[in-house]
């Protein structure tokens, strides 16, 4: 399913933090948006994903998502966002219930989801018992389970450390490889744009706009940490942000 | 020549409590021996404090008698009821506070105006409303279980991680799955725990509910005792409250243990 954002603009009160925003996301690809913090990157996500209204715009899914699709507009969530009192299957079977699917019918998806995320020998687990990456990829088998349309993944990695983060960057590009998903990738990490995106967005800071849409070419497959292309871009990325950066980190909070 | 080397000195350490089995039995047990000791030598007149010995004396009395239960019974009874009535609304209307703006923004004045009242002041009213016999007690313990169980609840359910429920609206949740799955069993903490303070307090509603036309229950039997100076017999009284308050507290932390366990 391709997704458009046409003309989106919002204000908090006085302040506009998104201004005239449009951009396309080609099915089967993954777009990444970065930006300095405070520039409306996950407020624009939650728009995407319905959770928000925007004051003007829209935004468009262009075409009807596959029929076996339980919810065409999946969120992963930076804090993971399980149900501490539910097993790890408990909380993939959540978003089953409501479709009216239990018993062996869940119990094939859960198995299917929990293979694919390398988690089949945790299904019992409780959340507290799991660390940061184990939990963010049960949020992914949650997210898998419902076989989306498009993915809408809000700085899915920031809460985890860097062997974790590298770890799971892996596993998205072999899931993406499997089976290629439409995403939008929130994140500040110029690191991981450059990993996963076909596409990276970069935003400006209040009031965020789009300041440049990079492609890049190479296969997700082919992409590795040090790849010196991928760094020139990255430093490319950081030279557009820089300064706005610097001018989020040395603002008050409450302005 | 240098210094010779020293241990860093260790400066770490404390402020965590620890489990110390027995220490509150200990505590106990010395402070009733104190007392005996205390009423036996005679520094401790008879007229102040009963000697623990004859306390038990008088339980045992109670208990061969089958007087305790004959006060047990009907007390155990007006507090099952009575709190049943209390902490069921409280928890129904505190979930609907936590849910509707309309109903919060209607209902915490009232709540709050009737909190502080205190509910024995009540009782000649109650009777007249509810009748002497056990309709005014359950009424008193209703009322008086009630509004802590609602403050409780709305405040667990306020608490709630706004997070899991924009999880839940993300993958399409109906509302009341929402409520069901997410939204109650994310209140269930601190609705036990407000269920603690709760039944206690619907304990001490109970004696004062039971000094008012009863003639069997734990608080008649207090009061009976008190008008006669009799401090052994009061005090088996208040022995019987204070273990019926462990008792209580005891069996909330068995339903913790049971549905709590997600918490580390």
């Amino acid at each position: 399913m391709e997704l458009t954002i046409e003309n989106l603009s919002h204000r908090y009160g006085d302040m506009t933090v998104l201004q005239d925003i449009s951009l396309r996301v080609p099915a089967g690809q993954i777009l990444c948006l970065v930006g300095p913090s405070g520039c409306g990157k996950s407020t624009l996500l939650r728009m995407v994903g319905g959770l928000e209204y925007p004051e003007l715009g829209r935004v468009l899914q262009h075409g009807a998502p596959p029929s076996d699709c339980l919810n065409p507009l999946t969120f992963v969530f930076q804090d993971f966002a399980l149900l501490p009192w539910r097993s790890v299957a408990g909380n993939i079977s959540l978003v089953l219930e409501d479709h009216g699917i239990r018993g062996s019918k869940a119990k094939a998806i859960i198995d299917d989801v929990l293979a694919r995320t390398k988690l089949s020998d945790f299904r019992d687990a409780l959340p507290r018992q799991l660390s940061g990456g184990m939990k963010q990829r049960v949020a992914i088998a949650r997210a898998l389970a419902v076989n989306p349309a498009v993915m809408l993944l809000d700085e899915p990695l920031s809460a985890l450390d860097a062997q974790t983060r590298e770890l799971l960057m892996e596993d998205l590009v072999g899931l993406w490889q499997r089976q290629s998903f439409t995403a939008i990738y929130v994140t500040h990490n110029l690191a991981e744009a450059v990993r996963l995106g076909h596409k990276v967005a970069v935003l400006s800071r209040r009031p965020g706009q789009i300041r440049e849409v990079i492609d890049i070419t190479t296969p997700l497959t082919d992409r590795a940490a040090g790849d010196p292309e991928l760094e020139a871009l990255q430093a490319h990325l950081w030279s557009l942000m820089r300064e706005e950066a610097l001018a989020a980190d040395q603002e008050l909070v409450d302005g | 020549m240098a210094d010779p080397a020293q241990n860093v000195p260790f400066r770490g350490g404390g402020f965590r409590p620890e489990a110390r089995r027995g220490a509150g039995l200990v505590v106990f047990v010395v402070l009733l021996l104190l007392i005996e000791w205390g009423t036996r030598a005679g520094w401790i007149s008879n007229l102040t404090l009963p000697r623990p010995s004859d306390v038990a004396t008088t339980l045992m009395e109670l208990a061969n008698s089958g007087a305790l239960w004959s006060h047990m019974g009907p007390s155990l009874t007006r507090l099952v009821v009575g709190s049943a009535m209390g902490v069921s609304a409280g928890i129904g209307i505190g979930v609907l506070i936590g849910l509707f703006s309309l109903v919060r923004a209607g209902l915490i004045p009232l709540v709050a105006a009737i909190f502080p009242i205190p509910k024995i002041a009540l009782l000649p009213l109650f009777v007249i409303w509810f009748g002497i016999d056990e309709g005014s007690k359950y009424a008193l313990i209703a009322l008086g279980t009630f509004t802590p169980t609602v403050v409780a609840t709305y405040g667990a359910v306020d608490n709630v991680d706004r997070t899991l429920i924009r999880m839940g609206q993300s993958f399409g949740l109906s509302w009341l799955s929402i409520v069901r799955k997410i939204v109650l069993p994310g209140a269930l903490p601190g609705i036990l725990s407000g269920l603690r303070v709760s039944l206690a307090i619907g304990i001490i509603l109970l004696v004062a509910a039971e000094m008012l036309g009863a003639e069997y229950g734990i608080g008649a039997y207090i009061l009976q005792a008190g008008s006669l100076y009799d401090l052994e017999r009061l005090f088996a009284g208040v022995v019987i409250l204070s273990a019926l308050g462990v008792l209580t507290s005891w069996m909330i932390g068995q339903v913790e243990r049971r549905f709590l366990v997600w918490r580390s």
